[in-house]
């Protein structure tokens, strides 16, 4: 039966990063983004804008998750520190006074591009499961590092009065041009994506997470193609943290805590892994499901918590998977190496 | 003997050989685990063209010395040299682009993909880098045409569009075969072929290696001395680590000792 | 140089290591036994410190608070290990990072629901809140018996491992899996007997540390952290590994808080070292683990295969 189904299409690889949906589902949320702020300032519900420019941003850091997780098979607990250094590249220039854009963005690019590049030396050097603690303790001692740092408020974070300027280009003090913005880098960040796991690139990388020992024998340096997946990652998500400084006006190292690395993956898992737009669905439904439940009681961690046991021991695949009722199960089951 | 003395010489001093060449020749290999002993001092040599089988019994160090030679286990002692070439601390990847590749024991394919898309892979790695990130691969015509190329070979073009995962275990080992050959090798280490296979399946899987012969040398671990004896033009036999007798299949299958050491036992 | 106050450090780092000792022995083990990632380990150290000081209130003791407060636990852990962890160990580790994680959730806000969201200190009683004089050193009681206890735990925990049949079994699965089962041995048994020891360690970790720092929400997702970076730097299932890097990682953590600041003097100026020492010294563990994966991935006492 998969046999069919893979005939019908020229790349099986194609088809599983589609998901079960049929391509108009795809269109649809597309242009539901570009109208949301439209219709939301049209009914004066200016709280959705930010929810949603929130969860686009956090989709950022979920898509550059799935490139390592969900196409390269490489679990990272840290993910969350890269928004955390995007974010103080923000804050620690304006706290200097310095409040160019251009400034902002290239140190995020640069220090999250770097300490990605100096962390993946040596994570990717282990395999699986130290591969996972190793991710969280480097980004756990970036967190005590910054709870150290006195000069940049320590426990408490700074407050950035003012967001990166880009002047004569655009002003993201404005909402809806910040939510375009996000918008923007998150589309292209979508569309690199598909590139990159249908080019050469993309198919060693999926290759390793099948069966390294395989990509090895065909006379690939794996950890060349991690190495690089894990930077352009890493990369991403930094510039994801580059834009939540900017949203929350606000940073501190509570942003980077191992346990919001913990949610990323969870909105990576309900979107469904190895699937384009999964991100960007896990982190809209995560986000609503917070805001709901948090809504309900102050206990609602958990239900949240319940869920997610739920999710793993009940069913597999996200919601991807349970939307389909499982003919894609195939792709999620084969993981292990 | 005076034959393998005088390929050892020539291939010392680097003189390209001219008519018994020698592709991969082994001195004195070492490796051992712990108290275990795995490859106890082996000297082989694989001529140019021949298919060359090693047999030996279960727990032999067979397996081991293929990983020795394809190096995913570097030896505690002892030299490698492919083509002329030391290559004793090149690592696994870099002996593949030099020529040297294998196929593994247990099926080793990438199960998600189609069986195309496993070959392709495989040809993607000796045609230029894989450093692209943007243009598709379907879009490489010439890859994929030659990925077809190496499914006829093991006559599996019809199922080219299949998932890996959906083949029988027989299919599944042709397109181990495949893979092995897309690589383009000067020599090929084929780990077992035959394992777990029905008789049928056996029979094709001899035919096509056999229309191989020729085109492409073979080092070859077999269990099943059938297909040994159809296949194999020299045969090394294998013992506790050590090899204990060399030459043309016809000597080994009348040699006493090895009847002694290993036939005799099965 | 301040002895008085050196003694004390070591003291500390050697209480620190003990502590850390007692939560990633279990850690170390159902890594190397089960291949099973487990983040809610910490949990049970929490759970300790919130169980052991409700029992403690109730019967005035602190030793029946601690005796009947580990034996919660282990049922705990054994009930995790039965209705969770056990369907799970086949599954690739995505899937043990999420569910332990959706299990810190749920005790979290149980410890919440139950303990309230402040935390829960556990009062000592007047033997153990003394003092000890050494002419002129002067110890605190309690931390004397915190050292006496978790060295007692991991002499016993030596025996255990290498001189009984459990230990002996224990040991076979940490360095092939496939063996265990292969001798017959109940592995079912052995999983939820090493999955519930490893989480009543961890919970007397927790008591033993509460009456000093009180039982809180998150104390076990702090940690947990250091307790990865113990394994690693010990040898995945390797309980000897993870004693040495568990007293290495209490001295180095602790002397580098208290003297790093000093050390740096030397070379820079002294505002400088003042505001270098604190960030360099929260990151002095983590530049070891980095070192030990640089020169050796395995560990320093990976667990033999002979």
């Amino acid at each position: 039966m998969r046999g069919e189904q893979a005939s019908s299409w020229p790349s099986h690889l194609l088809a599983r990063l589609k998901g079960n949906l049929p391509n108009q589902v795809y269109f649809a949320l597309v242009i539901a983004l570009l109208i949301a702020p439209w219709l939301i300032n049209a009914l004066d519900q200016s709280f959705y804008l930010d929810l949603l420019t929130r969860a686009l941003i956090i989709a950022i850091a979920v898509a550059s998750l799935n490139l390592i997780i969900g196409f390269g098979g490489m679990v990272s607990l840290g993910h969350a520190a890269f928004l955390g250094i995007g974010a103080y590249c923000v804050g620690i220039p304006t706290y200097y006074e310095q409040f160019n854009g251009f400034v902002h963005l290239g140190l995020a690019v640069l220090c999250s591009a770097l300490f990605a590049l100096l962390t993946g030396l040596i994570c990717l050097r282990t395999k699986a499961v130290y591969f996972i603690m190793i991710t969280l303790a480097f980004a756990q001692m970036l967190y005590f590092t910054l709870v150290s740092l006195d000069e940049y408020g320590a426990d408490d974070g700074l407050v950035i009065y003012q967001r990166s300027e880009f002047p004569g280009i655009f002003d993201i003090e404005n909402p809806t041009t910040l939510y375009y913005a996000v918008l923007l880098f998150l589309l292209g960040c979508l569309y690199l994506t598909h590139r990159m796991m249908h080019a050469r690139f993309g198919r060693v990388l999926q290759g390793c997470k099948h069966n390294e020992q395989r990509m090895q024998a065909l006379g690939f340096l794996t950890y060349k193609y991690k190495l690089i997946a894990y930077v352009i990652a890493g990369t991403m998500a930094g510039v994801a943290g580059f834009f939540l400084g900017n949203f929350t006006n606000f940073i501190s190292p509570e942003m980077m805590d191992w346990t919001h690395s913990a949610e990323l993956i969870f909105m990576l898992v309900i979107g469904g892994t190895g699937i384009l737009f999964g991100p960007v669905v896990g982190a809209v439904l995560f986000l609503l499901l917070e805001e709901w439940l948090s809504g309900f009681s102050v206990y609602w961690h958990l239900i949240l918590g319940l869920m997610l046991i739920a999710l793993v021991v009940f069913g597999k695949g996200g919601v991807h998977g349970l939307l389909s009722l499982g003919s894609n199960r195939g792709s999620q089951q084969n993981t292990t190496t | 003997m005076a034959c393998l003395a005088l390929a050892a010489i020539e291939a010392a001093n680097k003189i390209p050989p001219l008519s018994m060449a020698s592709i991969l020749q082994t001195h004195d290999l070492h490796k051992s685990f712990g108290a275990l002993v795995a490859t106890d001092s082996v000297s082989l040599t694989v001529q140019t063209g021949e298919v060359h089988a090693i047999v030996g019994p279960n727990g032999a160090g067979k397996t081991t010395l293929l990983s020795l030679l394809s190096g995913s286990l570097k030896p505690d002692s002892g030299r490698i040299e492919f083509n002329g070439k030391d290559v004793t601390r090149t690592p696994a990847h870099k002996r593949v682009r030099l020529g040297l590749a294998r196929s593994f024991q247990i099926t080793s394919l990438i199960l998600p993909m189609t069986v195309l898309e496993n070959v392709m892979l495989a040809v993607q790695g000796t045609t230029g880098h894989s450093l692209k990130f943007w243009s598709p691969v379907s879009k490489e015509k010439d890859t994929q045409t030659q990925a077809m190329h190496f499914l006829q070979a093991v006559k599996l073009q019809d199922k080219s569009q299949h998932l890996a995962d959906a083949l029988s275990h027989g299919e599944q080992r042709q397109l181990e075969i495949a893979i092995a050959l897309a690589l383009k090798p000067k020599l090929l280490l084929l780990d077992e072929p035959m394992a777990g296979m029905s008789k049928e399946e056996t029979r094709k899987m001899i035919d096509l290696l056999r229309d191989l012969k020729g085109d492409i040398t073979i080092l070859l671990v077999e269990h099943d001395m059938d297909a040994v004896f159809a296949l194999a033009d020299r045969t090394s036999v294998l013992v506790e680590g050590g090899l204990i007798a060399t030459g043309t299949t016809e000597e080994i299958r009348s040699n006493t000792e090895v009847q002694q050491a290993y036939l005799g036992e099965a | 140089m301040d002895w008085q106050l050196l003694i004390t450090q070591m003291l500390n780092g050697l209480q620190l290591g003990l502590l850390l000792f007692l939560v990633a022995s279990g850690l170390t083990l159902i890594f190397g036994i089960m291949d099973f990632i487990n983040l809610s380990h910490g949990s049970f150290y929490m759970l300790g410190a919130f169980i052991c000081s409700s029992i403690t209130a109730k019967t005035g003791s602190l030793f029946i608070g601690i005796v009947l407060a580990v034996l919660v636990v282990f049922c705990i852990g054994a009930l995790v290990e039965r209705l969770i962890a056990r369907k799970l160990y086949q599954n690739d580790h995505l899937d043990h990072v999420l569910v332990t994680f959706g299990l810190i959730l749920v005790f979290d806000t149980l410890a919440h629901l139950i303990w309230g969201s402040q935390g829960r200190i556990i009062s000592l009683p007047d033997s153990l809140n003394g003092q000890i004089n050494l002419g002129s050193l002067v110890l605190p009681s309690y931390r004397l018996l915190i050292i006496g206890a978790g060295l007692t735990v991991a002499i016993g925990l030596y025996f255990l491992v290498t001189r009984s049949r459990l230990g002996m079994r224990i040991r076979a699965g940490a360095s092939n899996r496939q063996m265990v089962s292969a001798l017959g041995v109940d592995i079912d048994r052995l999983y939820l007997i090493v999955f519930a020891l490893g989480a009543a360690l961890a919970g007397l970790a927790g008591m033993l540390i509460a009456p000093i720092t009180e039982a809180s929400i998150g104390m076990g997702n702090e940690i947990i952290i250091i307790a990865f970076v113990v394994v690693i730097v010990g040898g995945i299932g390797s309980v000897k590994g993870a004693f040495y890097a568990a007293l290495l990682i209490g001295f180095i953590d602790t002397l580098g808080r208290s003297y790093l600041g000093d050390l740096l003097a030397l070379f820079l100026s002294s505002q400088n070292a003042e505001t270098a020492a604190p960030a360099l010294s929260a990151m002095l563990i983590y530049i070891l683990m980095a070192a030990v994966l640089a020169f050796r991935p395995q560990g320093l006492f990976p667990p033999s295969n002979s």
